[in-house]
C-alpha cells in the first residue's frame, strides 16, 4: 500500500509542477494587469510539489527499511541482512532511487527559493519558480515513464539480491547527496538567468540575487566530488584518488564552468559587465550537470555508477537535454542583443584578469569533454573502440591549469577598471621570493629534485602568498575586522587550491608502491615505514565473511601500530572485495591492501606510501568552506527596498 | 589604447588560449589514444607491435598459471574464435575469473605475447565489460558468416 502511495504522491507532483511550470510564467508575462493571481500560484505551487516528493521519498524509505522485497527497486538493492545504515542508503544505491533523490534535491532548491525570495520582485520569483517547474516536469517524467522505483514484483522476493558490496560504505552515505546537491543546485543559476532573458531584466541586480545560490551549488559540488575521490581511494583498493574516469569527468565538469561562473558573476555584479557571457555559463553548467546525469544514467558509460541499461532512458535524458540546452539558446539569441555592454573597462584590470581566468577554465572544460566523449563519439559512428586515458588529460589539462593557478595571486590585488600591473607585481615581489625558496626547499627536503615538483610547490606557495599579501596589507592597515565575510570566503578557497596543488604534487611526485608476496614475518618496506606481515586469519561480518590480514607497521625500528587490510566475500552476491587499511597523517598516508592468497601461508599484499594525500581533500574543504563563508556575507539578505535602491547607484548607464 | 584595439587585444588573448589548447589536444591525441582490439583481430595481425592498446574477452577456462613468485601471471583470452596469451605481473582485480571477461592494456611483444601493464576492475560479479563483449560478439558474427 505504502508504495502505491509513494507512487500516487508522484504522479501528484507531476501535476502540481505542470501548473507550476506554466501559470507563473504565463502571469510574470501578461504583468500586473491580469497576472497578479497566477504569479501568486508559483510560491505554493512550489512548496506543494516538494511535501509531494518528500512523502514519495520518505515512502521508497520505507520500503527499504521495511525490507518490502515485493518492490523491485528494493529487491534488487537490499536484503533483510543489510545493516540499516546501508538500507537507508541504499534507497539512492540504484538508478530508479537516485533519480528520485535529484527530484528531492530540485524540489528542496526549488522550496528554498520560495522561502528566501521575498526580497525579489514577485514577477521575478514566480519566473525563477516556473523555469525550475518545468525542469521538475521533465523530470518526474522521466521517474514515473522510465524509471518508476515503485513497481511491484508480483510475487515477492523471498530476500533482496543485496546492494552492491561496493556501494556498502560511508561513502555512499554522503557522496551522492552532497554531489546532487550540487549538481541541482545549478538549475537554480539557471533558472536565475533565463528569468533574466524572458523579463528582458539582465542587470546587476540579477548577478546579485544569483550569487549566493551559484556559491553554494558550487560548495556543494566540490564537497561531492571530493568525497568521491576519497571513496575511490580507499574503497576501490588502487590507492588513486583521480582517474579522470568519464564519470568523474561529468561531474568535473559543471565544476569547472561553475567556478568560471562564479567568477563572470561577481563581475556582472561589480561592474555590470560580462552579462551575456554569465548567462551563457549559467545555460552552460546546468546543461553539463543534465549531460552528466545522461552520461553517468543512460549506461552508455560502464562503471560503479552505471546500474541498468535501459536504451528508453538515455534517450529520455538526450532529448531533455536537447529541449534545455535548445530552449535556452534560442530565448538567449532573442535577447542577448539588446544586452547593455556595461562598464568598461582597461586592458589590466580585474575584469581582464577575470576574463582569462574564464577562458582558461572553459577552455580546460572544452578540452576534458572533448577527451570524455571522443571514444563515445567513434563508437557511436562504429569507427573502432578506443579510450582516452589519464595521460591524455594530463597532457592538456594541467599546462593550462599553469596560467590559471599564476592569474590567481593578481586578480584579488588588481583593481577594478584599471590595474597598474608593475605596482601588483612589486606587492607581490615578497611573496614571489618565499614561494621560490619553498619550492627549492621542499625537493631538497625529500631529497630527489625534479623540476616538475619544484614547478608545483612554486604555484602552490605562489597562490598562498598571494592570499597572504592580500591579508597582510589589510592587517597593517587596520582594517582586518572590517573586511566583509566574501573577502575572507575568497581567500579562504583560494588558499584551499593551493593546498589542493601541494597534495597533488607532493603525492604524484613522492608516493612509493610495493606488490609483493608476503608469508608470515615477510617485511616490506616503502618511504622509511616497514610492514611486517604477521598473518590473515578469517572473521564474518553482518552479511559477508572475511580474510583478515595482520600487519605490524613500524618505522625506525618501532612499532606504530597493527594494520588490518580485510578480503571480504559478501553472502549474497558472492563478490570479493577489498577493504584497504589505511594509516592517516598530516604529513603522510600509509596504505596496505590484500591481492589474494598465492600458496599454503602467503598472500599477494599491495603497500603505499603517499605523502600529502589527505591535503587533497583538505584543499577542496577549504575551496567549499570559503564558498559558505562567501555567502554568509549580510550583503546578500539585504531587505527589498535597500536591494533596490543599491542597484538603482550600482547600475551603469 | 583605443576602445577597439583594447578589444582586438581581448580577442586575441582568447584565441590565444584556444591555439594552445588545440595543439596541446592534438598532441595528447596523437600518443595517448589507446585503440581496442579483439583477438580475431590480433590473430589477423592488425594490433600494432610495440604501441600500447587494450584487448578484451573471455579468460579461457583453466588458462590462469602463476609463477613462483606469486606475482606473475599468465592467462589465455580468447573470444570463442582466436584466443592468445596476456602476461601480468601484480595483483589481479576482485572479479577476475576463469571463464569470464576481461579487458587489459599493454603492449604486443615480438613474441606475440601481450604484456598487460592494466588489468581492467570491473564492479559487479554479473557485469560483462562492454568491450569484452563486443569481442565475443564479433566473433559469433563473424562464424555466422562463415557458416552461410
Amino acid at each position: 500500500m505504502i508504495p502505491e502511495l509513494g507512487h500516487f504522491a508522484l504522479i501528484l507532483a507531476l501535476l502540481v509542477s505542470l501548473v507550476q511550470g506554466t501559470l507563473p510564467l504565463i502571469g510574470a508575462h501578461r504583468g500586473n494587469s491580469g497576472g497578479r493571481a497566477w504569479i501568486a500560484l508559483a510560491r505554493p505551487a512550489a512548496r506543494t510539489q516538494f511535501l509531494l516528493v518528500v512523502f514519495a521519498f520518505a515512502c521508497l524509505t520505507w520500503a527499504f527499511v521495511a525490507n518490502d522485497f515485493s518492490v523491485v527497486y528494493v529487491a534488487q538493492h537490499s536484503n533483510s541482512r543489510l545493516p540499516l545504515e546501508y538500507r537507508l542508503a541504499g534507497v539512492w544505491g540504484g538508478h530508479e532511487g537516485s533519480l528520485l533523490l535529484w527530484m528531492l534535491m530540485l524540489s528542496g532548491w526549488t522550496v528554498a527559493v520560495s522561502l528566501l525570495s521575498r526580497h525579489l520582485p514577485d514577477a521575478m520569483t514566480a519566473r525563477v519558480l516556473g523555469v525550475l517547474g518545468l525542469i521538475a516536469v521533465g523530470f518526474l517524467a522521466f521517474i514515473l515513464f522510465t524509471s518508476n522505483p515503485f513497481e511491484r514484483l508480483l510475487p515477492a522476493a523471498e530476500d533482496g539480491r543485496d546492494l552492491n558490496p561496493l556501494l556498502q560504505d560511508p561513502g555512499l552515505i554522503f557522496h551522492p547527496p552532497m554531489l546532487y546537491m550540487g549538481y541541482v543546485g545549478f538549475s537554480i543559476a539557471f533558472a536565475f538567468a533565463i528569468a533574466a532573458l524572458l523579463s528582458g531584466q539582465l542587470d546587476a541586480a540579477w548577478a546579485r540575487w544569483s550569487r549566493p545560490w551559484t556559491t553554494t551549488a558550487w560548495a556543494f559540488l566540490t564537497l561531492g566530488i571530493a568525497l568521491g575521490s576519497w571513496w575511490a581511494y580507499y574503497e576501490l583498493g588502487w590507492g588513486g584518488w583521480w582517474f579522470w574516469d568519464p564519470v568523474e569527468n561529468a561531474s568535473f565538469l559543471p565544476w569547472l564552468v561553475g567556478t568560471a561562473l562564479i567568477h563572470s558573476l561577481a563581475v556582472t555584479e561589480k561592474r555590470g559587465c560580462f552579462k551575456n557571457w554569465t548567462v551563457l555559463l549559467a545555460i552552460a553548467a546546468f546543461s553539463l550537470s543534465l549531460l552528466g546525469t545522461f552520461l553517468v544514467r543512460s549506461g552508455v558509460l560502464t562503471s560503479v555508477h552505471a546500474f541498468a541499461t535501459d536504451p528508453r532512458r538515455g534517450i529520455f535524458i538526450l532529448i531533455l537535454l536537447a529541449i534545455v540546452i535548445g530552449a535556452s539558446l534560442f530565448l538567449f539569441a532573442l535577447r542577448a542583443p539588446k544586452v547593455g555592454l556595461g562598464g568598461s573597462f582597461g586592458l589590466v584590470s580585474r575584469e581582464s584578469l577575470l576574463l582569462m581566468n574564464n577562458v582558461l577554465l572553459v577552455v580546460a572544460a572544452g578540452s576534458v569533454l572533448l577527451g570524455t566523449l571522443y571514444p563515445l563519439l567513434i563508437d557511436a559512428l562504429g569507427m573502432g573502440k578506443l579510450s582516452v586515458g589519464p595521460p591524455y588529460f594530463n597532457a592538456v589539462f594541467v599546462p593550462l591549469m599553469v596560467p590559471l593557478l599564476v592569474l590567481m595571486s593578481l586578480g584579488p590585488l588588481a583593481r577594478w577598471k584599471h590595474a597598474d600591473m608593475a605596482a601588483v607585481l612589486r606587492r607581490l615581489t615578497f611573496a614571489l621570493a618565499a614561494a621560490i625558496a619553498i619550492a627549492i626547499a621542499v625537493p631538497l627536503i625529500y631529497g630527489k629534485w625534479s623540476t616538475l615538483t619544484a614547478m608545483g610547490v612554486l604555484l602552490a606557495a605562489w597562490v598562498a602568498g598571494g592570499s597572504a599579501v592580500a591579508i597582510i596589507e589589510r592587517l597593517r592597515a587596520g582594517g582586518l575586522g572590517a573586511q566583509p565575510l566574501h573577502w575572507w570566503g575568497m581567500h579562504l578557497a583560494h588558499v584551499g587550491v593551493a593546498v589542493f596543488v601541494l597534495g597533488v604534487t607532493l603525492v604524484s611526485s613522492y608516493q612509493e608502491e610495493k606488490d609483493v608476496r608476503m608469508e608470515p614475518d615477510d617485511t616490506v618496506s616503502v618511504g622509511g615505514y616497514s610492514f611486517r606481515f604477521i598473518g590473515v586469519r578469517e572473521a564474518t561480518g553482518p552479511n559477508y565473511r572475511a580474510m583478515v590480514g595482520e600487519l605490524e607497521l613500524s618505522r625506525d625500528g618501532k612499532v606504530l601500530r597493527t594494520m588490518k587490510p580485510e578480503k571480504r566475500a559478501y553472502l549474497t552476491s558472492a563478490m570479493p572485495m577489498t577493504e584497504a587499511a589505511i594509516d592517516t597523517g598530516l604529513l603522510r598516508d600509509v596504505y596496505v591492501s590484500l591481492g589474494e592468497p598465492v600458496g599454503e601461508r602467503a598472500w599477494s599484499v599491495r603497500v603505499y606510501y603517499k605523502p600529502f594525500v589527505d591535503w587533497i581533500w583538505g584543499g577542496c574543504l577549504l575551496m567549499a568552506l570559503g564558498g559558505i563563508v562567501a555567502i554568509s556575507d549580510r550583503r546578500y539578505r539585504m531587505k527589498k527596498a535597500a536591494a533596490s535602491a543599491a542597484i538603482v547607484q550600482g547600475a551603469p548607464a | 589604447m583605443k576602445p577597439r584595439h583594447k578589444r582586438f587585444a581581448l580577442i586575441g588573448g582568447g584565441l590565444a588560449v584556444i591555439g594552445i589548447a588545440a595543439v596541446l589536444v592534438l598532441n595528447a591525441f596523437q600518443s595517448n589514444l589507446v585503440f581496442f582490439f579483439t583477438p580475431t583481430q590480433i590473430a589477423a595481425g592488425e594490433a600494432p607491435k610495440g604501441k600500447t592498446f587494450r584487448i578484451g574477452g573471455l579468460v579461457k577456462d583453466g588458462s590462469l598459471q602463476r609463477q613462483s613468485d606469486g606475482l606473475t601471471v599468465q592467462f589465455v583470452v580468447t573470444d570463442t574464435a582466436k584466443e592468445f596469451t596476456v602476461a601480468y605481473t601484480g595483483i589481479l582485480p576482485d572479479l577476475f575469473r576463469e571463464g569470464k571477461g576481461v579487458v587489459a592494456q599493454g603492449k604486443l611483444g615480438e613474441n606475440g605475447l601481450f604484456t598487460a601493464s592494466e588489468v581492467l576492475a570491473k564492479h559487479d560479479e554479473n557485469y560483462m565489460p562492454p568491450e569484452a563483449q563486443h569481442a565475443v560478439d564479433e566473433a559469433h558474427k563473424a562464424a555466422r558468416t562463415v557458416k552461410q
